[in-house]
């Protein structure tokens, strides 16, 4: 890949046997070596659209060009560059981890080399089970040899559908880091996922897909301020008639209901807010908030709000 | 051509017969043996030589190639149908693999199993009767023909196939029927005339007859019709299998 773009996805669309359209004419332009979360709901469309960059799904119509190479008629070319980790766990469950790995890498049309699937398995820690059959490995250690096949040519872009779906906490910031150190080699990401804190926590880009739509792309932090909004919701014993002038620096907001009303602080992931010291400030001027939460703008929020706002 | 990618579909088929070989050549010997425990002695020994051919060395060829004709249909359709149920067609999918490649992969390494099967057959009937090979070339001919031919109608059902009983429904609806009607057991001319014209229909009658004539220098029909019947069907397979892949039938959605 000469230029700064690993991947040019131009009014892609996908229509189902069924009429079911899962992709409405998708633009995306994913640059070179940056990691790049698509982020939606579940039936969004980020499978469809990520097998149909792969040779997996034709596309209905809408070209993709990978490192430059027309996926359809230059398909070997392009699909050389690529590894594919699909969302479903699917193994050959009587192949040993070496085995499969090597199998993969034999796909791809490229010479052996114990050196690298050596390095590989090394690297996501599956080293010590190479021999194992992988039926007798654990779901997390499955994906890591799914993740092992898909980077055993040595591609240059590697797609992961959803790597962290149905996995626990410990697991995912394990998943989290070994991508990040991926990146580090110098190979392009593109990873989908429903979880905000996925994209926010590995992201340079993010692009947000709903009903087979992009809605938007965007750089994390540019994203990040506008959808990380933060409330800091104090419930009210009594009514209050206006916010106090000396608590003009704060972000606050008044809601009144039928009881004693709620004061609103807004803030976004960025700025550093102390809770006690806002708290100190309403004790002294009389206000006692007889609870408080904290509430965060969930995905479906921000689809919605997205949504509008188009 | 991803030469690589081919033979690593290959070796990774052929693996998979090597795990579970014990099994797979078990049966097709049992069933040999008891075939010819039925038909070549207890039934065979008072039946009449067929165009001078004692029973139990007729039945031979026929044996092979029903054991052939199966192995070849199923092996085939389970290679492709397994990496579609447990969902691992999603690498062959996305490798830099043309479908010729993805073919030869498969159906060469169904093939080679099915010939390994038949020579096995071949070698288990010489433990019953004297046999005599009169033209092993053309006995090779027919045995590797028919293993692709043979091969390619069951990768064709292993795509077409939505569910295991699908993948059983043929072979058993079809492929049985039609090689026991094929004359593995008589010759074809010992029926009455609308059931011999009847027999010409039936695509195995000619493998059989082929196959038999490499060793007795004997066939129902002649020779060449054989060999034109054979290469049709390995064309009309091939035709088949080339509209699949233009249209991604069973494999893309
Ligand atoms: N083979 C198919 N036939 C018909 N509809 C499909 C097929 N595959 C997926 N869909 C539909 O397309 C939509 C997008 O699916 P998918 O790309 O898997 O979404 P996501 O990965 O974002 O959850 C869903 O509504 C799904 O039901
Ligand atoms: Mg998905």
């Amino acid at each position: 890949m000469q230029n700064g773009t690993a991947i040019e996805i131009k009014a892609l669309k996908k229509i189902y046997e069924n009429g079911f359209k899962a992709l409405n004419g998708v633009n995306l332009e994913i640059r070179r070596g940056e990691i790049f979360a698509l982020l939606g709901p579940n039936g969004a469309g980020k499978t469809t659209l990520i097998n149909a960059v792969c040779g997996i799904v034709r596309p209905s119509s809408g070209t993709v060009a990978i490192g430059g190479y027309d996926n359809i008629s230059q398909y070997r070319k392009a699909r050389s560059l690529v590894g594919l980790v699909p969302q479903e766990l699917s193994t050959d469950s009587f192949e040993t981890v070496w085995n499969t790995v090597t199998f993969s890498r034999g796909l791809f049309g490229k010479a052996n080399n114990p050196r690298h699937i050596e390095d590989v398995l090394k690297r996501l820690s599956l080293w010590d089970k190479k021999d194992e059959q992988i039926r007798h490995l654990s779901g997390g250690m499955k994906r890591r040899v799914m993740v092992a096949k898909a980077l055993s040519h040595e591609p240059e872009i590697l797609f992961l559908d959803e790597p962290t779906a149905g996995v626990d906490v410990e697991l995912r910031k394990s998943m989290w880091a070994q991508v990040r150190s991926l990146r580090e080699t110098g190979i392009t990401i593109i990873l989908t996922t429903h979880y905000i804190e996925e994209a926010q926590e590995m992201a340079d880009r993010v692009g947000i897909i709903n009903k087979g739509e992009l809605i938007l792309t965007e750089d994390k932090k540019t994203l990040m301020q506008k959808m990380g909004k933060r409330q800091m919701i104090f419930v009210l014993r009594e009514q209050l008639t206006t916010i106090p002038s000396e608590l003009g620096s704060y972000p606050l907001t008044l809601e009144k209901d039928d009881n004693g009303g709620k004061l609103i602080l807004t803030y976004d992931a960025e700025t550093e807010n102390d809770i006690s010291d806002v708290l100190d400030n309403l004790k002294s001027h009389g206000i006692r908030p007889k609870d408080i939460y904290s509430h965060q703008s969930s995905l479906e929020e921000i689809f919605i709000e997205l949504v509008e706002v188009k | 051509m991803n030469i690589r990618g081919i033979l690593a579909i290959y070796t990774f088929e052929m693996g998979r017969t090597l795990r579970t070989l014990g099994q797979s050549i078990a049966s097709p010997v049992l069933s040999t043996v008891l075939y010819f425990i039925v038909f070549g002695s207890a039934i065979g020994s008072r039946m009449q030589a067929i165009n001078g051919i004692p029973y139990g060395a007729f039945i031979v060829p026929g044996l092979i190639m029903l054991t052939v004709l199966g192995q070849s249909v199923s092996n085939a359709s389970f290679g492709i149908y397994f990496p579609r149920f447990t969902g691992t067609i999603y690498e062959i999918l996305s490798a830099p693999l043309s479908f010729v490649e993805i073919v030869l992969g498969y159906v060469g390494a169904a093939a080679t199993k099915s010939v390994m099967i038949g020579v096995i057959v071949l070698l288990t009937a010489c433990f019953f009767v004297p046999l005599h090979i009169a033209h092993p070339l053309w006995m090779a001919f027919f045995l590797i023909m028919t293993s692709i031919t043979f091969s390619l109608l069951g990768f064709i059902i292993g795509i077409w196939a939505d569910g295991f009983e699908k993948l059983q429904l043929i072979p058993l609806l079809v492929i049985t029927p039609l090689t026991f009607l094929g004359g593995s057991f008589y010759s074809i001319n010992m029926l009455p005339p609308f059931w011999y014209k009847v027999s010409l229909a039936n695509p195995v009658v000619y493998l059989v007859s082929g196959f038999r004539w490499s060793f007795y220098e004997h066939g129902d029909v002649s020779l060449m019709t054989s060999v034109t019947m054979i290469l049709t069907f390995t064309l009309a397979c091939l035709i088949i299998i080339g509209w699949i892949f233009k249209t991604g039938y069973g494999l893309k959605k």
